[in-house]
Order: structure tokens, then sequence, then C-alpha cells
């Protein structure tokens, strides 16, 4: 209570501006020790104090000053434009090291596309060559597709895993527990590693990609240790879902939908696009039409169609009566007198797409590749009218 | 303590500024999700530890205790290193963009580490020379270099193991922080005065 009587006093006298003051300030070191030196200056240390802060403040302030204009970095603002119009979760699909370093290449090398972001799809594209002053040409999306179908109720296990639950780790162990040496762990390495939550592991263990999400950045293609993703071009929707190049006897051991390398799905194809090597079909994706033949004659079902529900075909008014459909049809579902109109039987029709790509006036409509054929017949056309 | 070493030792391991003082945790928190960025965050703060504690040290010895204004002593060291590291950082990015950017937000963050005060603090307070204040400053940085790595090593394992889900994240972080903490009271006693 003395103390505090002392420094309202004391406190009162220098407000006054009245003589010199003799109130002893404590020093606490770190540490706790308690130094108390002689008595203090108040006046001058308040001087001191507004003359040392402001001289360092202002000492700081010009050297960062000088300092900002001597080591100024031109940016172009471009670069924040485009940087900002990107997605952000530097993914590396576009082939740089993250968003900063495409949004820097693009804005400066006028050789760098700006149509590289796949996760951005077409808005980004166009949003990037509008700032950059590029031209953007649409690129068809690729989907990550998982190669094996061999959930845990479809496949056997060599021994019982106990580890870390992630199949890097359990690639360590001998190459997995799987039987099959080819296929997939599921253990859920590639839905933890996709940035965009793409891919979920269904109850059977095996890897499920929404193709809704996925971006193609190939995340998954380069995480998987038994490379069973596969990334391709959205429109291969047709493809043997299986890796395992085991002899057939030992696959169908192994796994009831590996694929035992018949030839069924070759004997059948009219566009020859399948082909057995190393025990394993591969269909040849610049030939396979997406038709979907393959898929039932497969005796383990391998073959996967991702396309979820193919409408059938029906015929126009304007079929000329040609009955190039009858010839191409694999089941017979297209039949017609010549030069009248055709039908096609929709109990028979599996909607392969085959009498829509052949058809010369493109009568044919309501297959999956319907909008594809017109399309492309009408750009034809457009080309020989201008020629 | 006089000799150097010691204080190295000291500052590293036997007062340890994350396992014994608990200092600086939420940095070392936050960054110890990936191993990169432990390095990178620990690469950084040694650099900024070592030159402010030597900047702080000057400043206090020569202006601060010859006009009695020790008392300002917490206020002028943040001071300083805020200064200095947005210096730091104006600099870096014209003389070596690719550090700049492999450091990005770091550089920032560490105005806003506890340790980064600490230090000067206890350079004043202990009344160290130059030499020692730089020793201490050096050995506080590998210590948290060594904290943060031993931290994101052990962090990048456990997001593959099975937690309780009350658990997960910064609950199960600070139980094997705490483990740490008890390993390092290990290292008490290992220099006798």
């Amino acid at each position: 209570m003395f103390e505090l009587q002392k420094i309202v006093l004391d406190i009162f006298e220098i407000v006054q501006g009245t003589s010199a003051f003799h109130y002893l300030i404590p020093k606490i070191g770190v540490g706790g020790a308690v130094e108390v030196t002689g008595p203090v200056d108040f006046k001058a240390l308040i001087t001191f104090t507004f003359i040392f802060l402001a001289g360092l403040g202002a000492i700081f302030g010009i050297g960062l000053a000088f300092a900002a204009q001597r080591f100024a970095v031109k940016v172009d603002p471009k670069v924040e434009m485009v940087r900002n119009v990107l997605p952000g979760a530097n993914c590396g699909a576009c082939g740089f090291a993250g968003c900063q370093s495409y949004a820097e290449a693009v804005a400066t090398n006028p050789d760098v596309p700006p149509n590289l972001c796949a996760p951005g799809k077409a808005a980004v594209a166009e949003a990037v060559a509008r700032i950059t002053g590029k031209v953007a040409s649409a690129q068809e999306p690729n989907f990550a597709r998982i190669m094996c179908q061999g959930g845990s109720s479809k496949s056997v296990k060599r021994f019982k895993y106990e580890g870390v639950q992630d199949c890097r780790a359990a690639v360590l162990a001998g190459g997995g527990d799987k039987a099959c040496i080819y296929g997939c762990l599921g253990y859920g390495t590639c839905a933890k590693v996709c940035p965009f939550g793409a891919i979920k592991m269904n109850e059977d263990h095996l890897p499920v990609v929404d193709i809704t999400k996925c971006t193609g950045c190939r995340k998954c293609e380069q995480a998987c240790p038994k490379k069973v993703i596969e990334v391709l071009p959205a429109s291969r929707q047709v493809l043997v879902a299986c890796h395992s190049r085991d002899k057939g006897v030992d696959t169908k051991k192994n796994c009831s939908v590996g694929c035992i390398a018949c030839g069924k799905c070759v004997k059948i194809c009219p566009f020859e696009a399948p082909s057995i090597s190393n025990n394993l079909s591969r269909i040849d994706i610049n030939k396979c039409k997406v038709c979907g033949l393959c898929v039932s004659p497969c005796p383990t079902g391998a073959i996967v169609d991702f396309i979820p529900m193919r409408s059938k075909a029906f015929v126009m008014d304007n079929c000329i009566g040609c009955q190039i459909c009858s010839k191409v049809c694999p089941v017979n579902a297209a039949s017609g007198e010549p030069k009248k109109k055709h039908t096609i039987d929709q109990q028979r029709c599996i909607g392969c797409g085959i009498c829509t790509a052949k058809c010369p006036v493109q009568a044919i409509d309501g297959t999956f590749n319907a909008r594809e054929v017109f399309e492309a017949a009408a750009a034809k056309k457009a080309a020989r009218a201008v020629a | 303590m006089e000799n150097l070493f010691e204080l190295f030792i000291a500052a590293s391991l036997i007062n340890n500024f994350v396992f014994t003082r608990y200092l600086g945790l939420c940095i070392f928190f936050g960054v110890t999700k990936k191993m990169e960025t432990a390095i990178g965050m620990s690469v950084t703060f040694t650099a900024v530890m070592v030159i402010s504690a030597a900047l702080s040290w000057v400043i206090y010895k020569a202006i601060m205790i010859p006009l009695n204004l020790t008392f300002l002593k917490i206020v002028i060291f943040i001071g300083i290193v805020a200064g200095f590291v947005q210096a730091a950082d104006t600099i870096m990015r014209k003389v070596s963009p690719g550090l700049y950017y492999k450091l990005g937000i770091y550089l920032a963050l560490i105005t806003t580490n506890c340790i980064i005060l600490a230090v000067p603090l206890i350079n004043a307070g202990e009344g160290y020379s130059f030499i020692q204040s730089l020793s201490f400053g050096l050995g506080s940085g590998v210590g948290f270099a060594l904290a943060l790595i031993i931290m994101a090593s052990i962090r990048e394992r456990l997001e593959l193991a099975d937690i309780p889900r009350s658990f997960q994240g910064l609950p199960i972080a600070f139980i094997v922080t705490g483990l740490i903490a008890l390993a390092f009271l290990g290292f008490s006693g290992l220099i006798t005065l």
C-alpha cells in the first residue's frame, strides 16, 4: 500500500513537471533474480525510449523500403490472374510442379498450351486461353480405370497379412497377400492419394472410380504398387479388366474373374481389336469401336463394359434400303426389303452401335455413338461443301 | 556455462525448446504432418534464429543496456525478428526464387514462433557473450529441427495406423509428444557443472 501511494504521488509530480524522481525500479532478470540498481531518471528514460523506438522503427522501415525497391521482382500480372483461375490442387497432371509453375509457364512461355489443366476441364482452359491470348482446343478427358475385378469374394489370398493397411506396405511382404501377383491388393492406397476423392473402396475391397470426379491426373496410377490402374481416354469404355499373365489354369485357381486367354473375344470381334499375348487378352484401343460384343462371350467376365446402359437402335425415315445394316448386325436384329425402309428388332438389338456407324445416310439413331456419328458426318459434309 | 559446446548441447538436447520448455508448439504441430514441410521449416528456422540472436544481442548490448531501456526487451526483440524476416523474404524472392518457393509460407510463419523470442530473452537475461548467444541460438535451431523431424516421421506413419476416432489428429499427436518429452528427460544430467 505504501508502494502504491508512492507511485501515485510520484506520477503526480511528473505530471506537474517538478524535480527528478527517486523511485527505485527493480529489474527482474530471466530466472527470477531481482536486482535493484540506483535511482532512475524518469524523464531521460522516457525520452530515450521514444527516441530508441522511433529510431529503430525508422531504420527498419527505411531498410525494408530500400530492400523492397532494390530487390523488386517484376511479376507479370498475368501470372497472378492465371493462378487465380487454376483449381489449386497442385496435382501435377499438367506436367508442371504445381499450379504456380504452370501459371508462370503458360503466361511467359508462348509454346505452352493453355488447355493442359486436366481437373479444370474446358472452363479453366477457356479462362487461361482468354488471359494469355492463346488458342485452346478441346482435349478428350482421361479417366482412371482399375484393371482388376478380383475383390475379396472373387479371388484367393496366399497368406494372412497383418501389417500397415496400405498397398505400398503390403506389397513389401513378398509381393502382397493375393494369390494372383498381378492383381489389386485392395488396401486403398489409390483412394488415399486421389486429390479429388474420386476413388472409393467398395465392400469387396476393390477400388471404384467415380468418373464425375476423376480428372485423369494420374496420381493413382503412380501410387499403385501393382500398376493395375491405367489412365485411358474416356471413350475407351470396353476393356479387359485383368493384367494376369499367368496361364489360364493358374489364373482360374487364383481368381474367378481373371482373363484365361481363351480367345473367344478375338474370334467374335468384327474389328480385330483384341489380341492374346503372354496369356492375356489386350484390346487395341485404336481398333476397338466400343461395340460391346466381346463382353458376353467372355467365360469369366473379365471384359468390362463401362457404358452404363446401351440404348437400342431404330431406323429413321431417310433410310434408302441399302441393306448394309442387316449385313453388319452381329445379332441379326436389322432386317428389311431392298429399297424399302428397314426395321430393327428391339428384342434382339444389343446397342453395339455398328449399324449406326455403317449406315451411309445416317438413318439409324438411338445408340450411344449416334451423336458422334452424326457430328462427324455433318463435318464431312461441311468440308465437302467448302471444297 | 562458459563452454560453447556445452551451451549447444544444453539448448538442443537437455533443455530442448519443444520437449522440455514446451515452446513453439503451434508450429510444431502444424508443420509435422509431412516430412518435407518439417525439413523446410527447420532449416529456415535455424537460419533465422542464428541471425536474430546475433542482431538482438548487438542491439541489446550496444543500445539498451547503456540507455537503461532493458524493460523494452520483448517489444524490441519481436520487432527485430519481424523486420529481419520481412527483409529476408524480400531479398530471397529476388536472389533465389527456387528456395523462396520451396519455403513458401514458412518464412513468414517463423515470426509467430515462441522460440524466436525465447532465445534472445534468455541470452539477455543470462548475459551471454556474442559467441555464446550464437551458439545458444544454433543449438536451439538444431534442437527444434530434431524435434520436428522426429515428430514428422512418427506422424506420417500414424496416418496409416488404426487410431480411435476421438484421438485422430491433434490428440494423438499431443500424446506422442508427451511420450517423446518423457524420453528426452533422459538427457537431464548429461552435463554436470
